[in-house]
């Protein structure tokens, strides 16, 4: 019986106990190369179900992390790949969402609230108490100190213009509507998004 | 887009123009792969540059940078020429019979009602007659000279082949087969796709080059069949759904317009939204305005919206402009008149025109918050990166903040993409370090002004006081509970014309047709009306079944609106509800309803001899040939120049470019000259990088790893540049020094008698991230949009380009 590499690290892949490489006719030195074939690792991860977060076709991706997802166990992504299920992308990547996962862990990522002070050469970390306090008091100086309740001929218009916003382009429609609702309580008009450029 | 990625593999001709969708929308392009091999389809591209687009293309046609709409108008001339237009749908379905009023007109290149002070049209006169009945006049036999298509004849007579070949560089018989290839799809049962991105739309003309697709598509009857439509190819992951979810100046979810300062109460907002009917008995359907804004006001203000406040109508902040759009706020705070600014997963120092007015808008702002999974150029705009990003820390007074989110991977919810499909995902890790979910850190900013407005008031604080907020965890709202408050529910019992219960309170509305404008009703965003019903949510759904393998997997996910897949699907049918192509049809009339693999666009009980258009949004239930008062430039599409264009309109000189276009004093000053700035300069993405985020990823990093330009051989022979050689490329507003590559896919055009160059420059390039620093492509861009979306023209501008010595490390 011939038997490649890939054949048979497919056919030990899929499930076959070590003692069965034996029933395949390779004795003990059948059993000695079926343990030492590391086990496939993905066949020990969690899969997510997701999207890439690139372009808008939107290709399905599985996400795997290690982990079962347990109240203790720190779930870590080593691996995505397409989704052979998804009716338009139907398993294929391109090169953008070949490598998400070198996006995921990019060492750019941001791990710390920063401030960067006025004049100031350097970004410090600041807690996230602290920041958000800072921040929500200047917006609420500027909005309170120029707040437009009323137009020059007397109209309740009820806009803020002095603080904008621009919002993002890959949050989700949850995210976004919680953004329109907060912005727009706030009677801020200075807002846009990402759809044109 | 109208259809699905899927769908296009039933197009019999798919055109590629103002789009290059091989390289940025690979896996939707396998549906054009698809289409060539076993629907026998061509594909036709138009594009300055030889893409890869177009490396697959049996006929590819080049163009000059910006003059789109004169070609597309040749394509009319051409098709109504040789009449192949798809006469039945163009006479039922379209406005091509409608008559026109007496007083509107177009003379040298400009529209009637123009106002040269205002730099703005009264559009009064771009609208159809009204007859004594109250309905719009028309004459099916399409002899009277004012109907629609006579005018639409008229306007575009001037683009011939010669004169189209003149304004756009394409030689005559490559325009001439692509005319060929377009008409062959004026048979009912065939069909043509356009598939366009920013291309189109980053034009001061961007929206008309759309429109002006658009009604090529309805001469050929390709609106609403499969195969067919205008694929807009959304360039991000949700940027449709933050735009469905009104994240624009001037909108709210639902394309519900934000009121303006001449519209002091909800009578006088109701007053331009009645929607009454053009024409007997069409649906109109935007004549529930009212029952979408009411509904929205009472999931965002609840029981504070109520009908003695005009369902607090005062808590929508009123417009006094337009909009205050990206290239308005930042002119603004260019002038010092914006104070703070927060960044949302956005990288305005990369993204926006004219770089160094950016750089220097943001050095004037009191504070800036950055929220964002990677470290972006616009948190570091106050570095000194040398010519990169020439800053001096020590002069910039901007506090700036840098707040850590999430990214994909680490979140659930749903994302809608391109072809309107609202797909959910799932958190698969948590994010690194203390980064938290946008969810969390919006509603850590609320809570903390709405705790300081309570203890210590402050400006109108009622909206604040009184907006929603009863989730279960109010630090971090859970995604599904916003995704629930999104689709919609019953506050009270909801029943129908017969008074029986439809709904009791609290249940989740199944569509947006049981919205109410009484105040029974919440619904955050009408047209997602649906997506999380009583039965679940309907955007998790997996089942990928596709009746016929038409391509809809109408099981899968979950389309806006009501899960239909193909809009104006209605179209697809003949008058008598007989599908025009009986091999792949939509929907048909079974003798007493629609019925079909797609939900009808369509009142299901509607019968075909009822004379009920199929486009239900519009007023007269027709597709629009004539745009009536929708445009700002005119009804028509008209060819005009970029702002900086290497040639004088050739049409009408003394009206070179868009001249409703608004343009900033400080940027007019700012822009180049064709004698300094000789060459035709344009902007795109490479298939291996996304904007600037992919270059933070070490593969994308090393497949892309520097900023070039591409610039073609005649040229480059011409300055001196050799294969490698390092340039400097310039525009009137800053240069860029990188590597040039020398290419075949850049051929000069002639223009006028004119030798006209274009060069080519990626744009992903900044000084964060794991690729090699570049200065990045918007160093050079004008500080000028589209007339009606502000679109910033990135796709045709003046450069120069000289050889330059290797710079110092």
């Amino acid at each position: 019986m011939e038997l490649d590499r890939r054949s048979f690290i497919k056919l030990s892949g899929a499930g076959l106990a070590a003692t069965s490489i034996g029933a395949l006719g390779f004795g003990a030195a059948g059993e000695a190369l079926a343990a030492a074939v590391r086990p496939f690792k993905l066949a020990q991860a969690t899969e997510t179900r997701n999207t890439c977060t690139y372009c808008a076709v939107a290709c399905g991706i599985l996400i795997y992390s290690t982990g079962d997802r347990a109240k203790n166990a720190k779930a870590s992504i080593i691996h995505i790949e397409g989704d052979p299920d998804h009716p338009v992308n139907r398993g294929t990547l391109c090169p953008k969402g070949a490598a998400l996962l070198d996006v995921v862990h990019a060492p750019t990522r941001v791990k710390h609230p920063m401030v960067r002070a006025p004049g100031s050469n350097e970004f410090k970390r600041i807690t996230w108490d602290d920041a958000l306090d800072r921040i929500a008091r200047l917006m609420k100086e500027d909005r309170d100190r120029n707040f437009i309740a009323k137009n020059g001929a007397g109209t309740t218009v009820n806009r803020w213009t002095s603080t904008g916003m621009l919002a993002a382009s890959a949050t989700s429609n949850e995210t976004a509507f919680l953004t329109w609702k907060v912005a727009r309580s706030f009677g801020m008009v200075v807002f846009d998004n990402q759809a044109r450029v | 887009m109208t259809n699905t990625w899927q769908d296009i593999k039933n197009a019999n001709v798919i055109l590629a123009m103002g789009g290059n969708p091989a390289e940025a929308h690979p896996c939707g392009f396998k549906w054009v792969t698809e289409a060539k091999q076993h629907n026998h389809a061509r594909l036709v591209v138009v594009d300055p540059r030889f893409t890869r687009t177009a490396s697959v293309a049996d006929l590819y046609a080049p163009i000059r940078p910006g003059t789109d709409i004169a070609f597309l108008n040749g394509v009319m001339r051409y098709l109504l020429e040789k009449d192949a237009i798809q006469r039945e749908y163009v006479l039922a379905f379209t406005n091509a019979s409608l008559i026109v009023k007496e007083g509107y007109g177009f003379q040298d290149g400009l529209f009637s009602g123009f106002s040269p002070e205002k730099k703005d049209y009264d559009r009064s006169s771009w609208d159809y007659e009204i007859g004594e009945d109250g309905f719009v006049k028309s004459d099916p036999t399409l002899a009277d000279p004012r109907c629609v298509i006579n005018l639409l004849k008229q306007h575009v007579s001037r683009y011939t082949p010669e004169t189209v070949s003149r304004i756009c560089g394409t030689p005559v018989e490559k325009f001439l087969g692509v005319c060929e290839l377009i008409a062959s799809t004026a048979p009912a049962d065939k069909a043509l796709t356009s598939m366009y991105a920013l291309g189109w739309t980053q034009h001061s003309v961007g929206s008309q080059n759309i429109r002006a697709m658009a009604v090529v598509q309805l001469l050929l009857g390709n609106i609403g069949v499969a195969g067919g439509g205008m694929n807009a190819l959304r360039g991000h992951s949700n940027i449709q759904g933050l735009t469905d979810m009104g994240l624009l100046s001037n909108l709210m979810p639902g394309y519900l317009n934000l009121p303006k300062d001449s519209e002091p109460t909800l009578a006088d907002y109701m007053k331009t939204r009645g929607f009454k009917p053009l024409r007997p008995g069409q649906t109109s359907y935007w004549q529930n305005y009212r029952k979408f804004l009411v509904s929205l006001q009472k999931s965002i203000y609840g029981a504070a919206a109520m009908a003695d406040n005009d369902w607090a109508y005062d808590y929508l902040p009123k417009l006094d402009v337009p909009g205050y759009d990206i290239l308005r706020a930042f002119d603004m705070m260019y002038g010092g008149k914006i104070n703070g600014y927060i960044c949302q997963g956005f990288n305005p120092l990369q993204a926006f025109p004219n770089k160094k007015k950016i750089r220097t808008a943001l050095g004037k702002l009191k504070f800036l918050v950055v929220m964002d999974p990677l470290e972006t150029e616009t948190a570091h705009f106050w570095e000194n990166h040398g010519d990169k990003n020439p800053s001096d820390p020590s002069k910039i007074a901007t506090e700036v903040f840098l707040l850590p989110t999430t990214c994909f991977a680490e979140e659930d919810g749903s994302l809608t993409n391109s072809s309107r499909w609202l797909q959910w995902h799932w958190k698969a890790a948590d994010a690194p370090g203390e980064a938290r979910s946008d969810i969390a850190i919006m509603s850590g900013l609320f809570r903390r002004m709405k705790a300081m407005y309570q203890k210590d008031g402050g400006a109108f604080s009622d909206p604040i006081l009184n907006l929603t907020w009863n989730y279960t965890n109010p630090v971090e709202p859970g995604p599904d509970e916003l995704a629930k408050e999104v689709s919609g529910k019953a506050l009270d019992e909801v029943k129908d014309a017969n008074g029986a219960v439809l709904l009791r309170a609290g249940q989740q509305l199944a569509s947006f047709a049981q919205l109410r404008d009484d105040g029974t009703t919440a619904c955050g965003c009408w047209i997602y009306s649906g997506s999380w019903t009583e039965a679940g949510n309907q955007m998790a759904r997996r089942d990928a079944t596709d009746p016929r393998e038409q391509g809809l997997a109408p099981n899968w996910a979950w389309s806006w609106p009501v899960n239909r897949r193909i809009m104006y699907n209605r179209a697809s049918a003949d008058p008598s509800g007989k599908p025009w192509n009986p091999a792949k049809p939509l929907i048909q009339w079974n003798g007493s309803a629609w019925t079909g693999i797609d939900v009808p666009d369509y009142v299901v009980t509607n019968k075909p001899d009822a004379g009920v258009g199929p486009f239900i949004m519009l007023a007269e239930g027709m597709g629009r040939l004539f745009a009536r008062d929708q445009m700002r430039e005119g009804p028509f599409p008209e060819h005009y120049e970029p702002f900086e264009s290497p040639v004088p309109n050739a049409l009408h000189p003394k009206v070179q470019s868009n001249p409703v276009a608004r343009v900033f004093p400080d940027d007019a000053a700012e822009f180049g000259s064709v004698d300094k700035f000789p060459y035709v300069g344009t902007t795109y993405r490479l298939t291996e990088q996304f904007h600037f985020w992919s270059k933070h990823a070490k593969i994308n990093a090393i497949l892309q790893p520097e900023e070039f330009i591409e610039i073609g051989e005649v040229l480059a022979k011409e300055k001196g540049i050799a294969q490698g050689d390092w340039v400097k490329l310039s525009s009137n507003r800053g240069f860029v020094v990188c590597k040039a590559y020398v290419t075949k896919r850049l051929k000069p055009m002639m223009v006028g008698g004119k030798l006209v160059h274009t060069i080519g420059m990626p744009i992903h390039w900044g000084f964060t991230g794991q690729a090699r620093k570049g200065f990045g492509a918007n160093v050079l861009t004008p500080f000028v949009g589209d007339a009606n979306s502000e679109t910033p023209e990135f796709k045709a501008f003046l450069v120069n380009v000289e050889k330059t010595a290797v710079p110092v490390a």
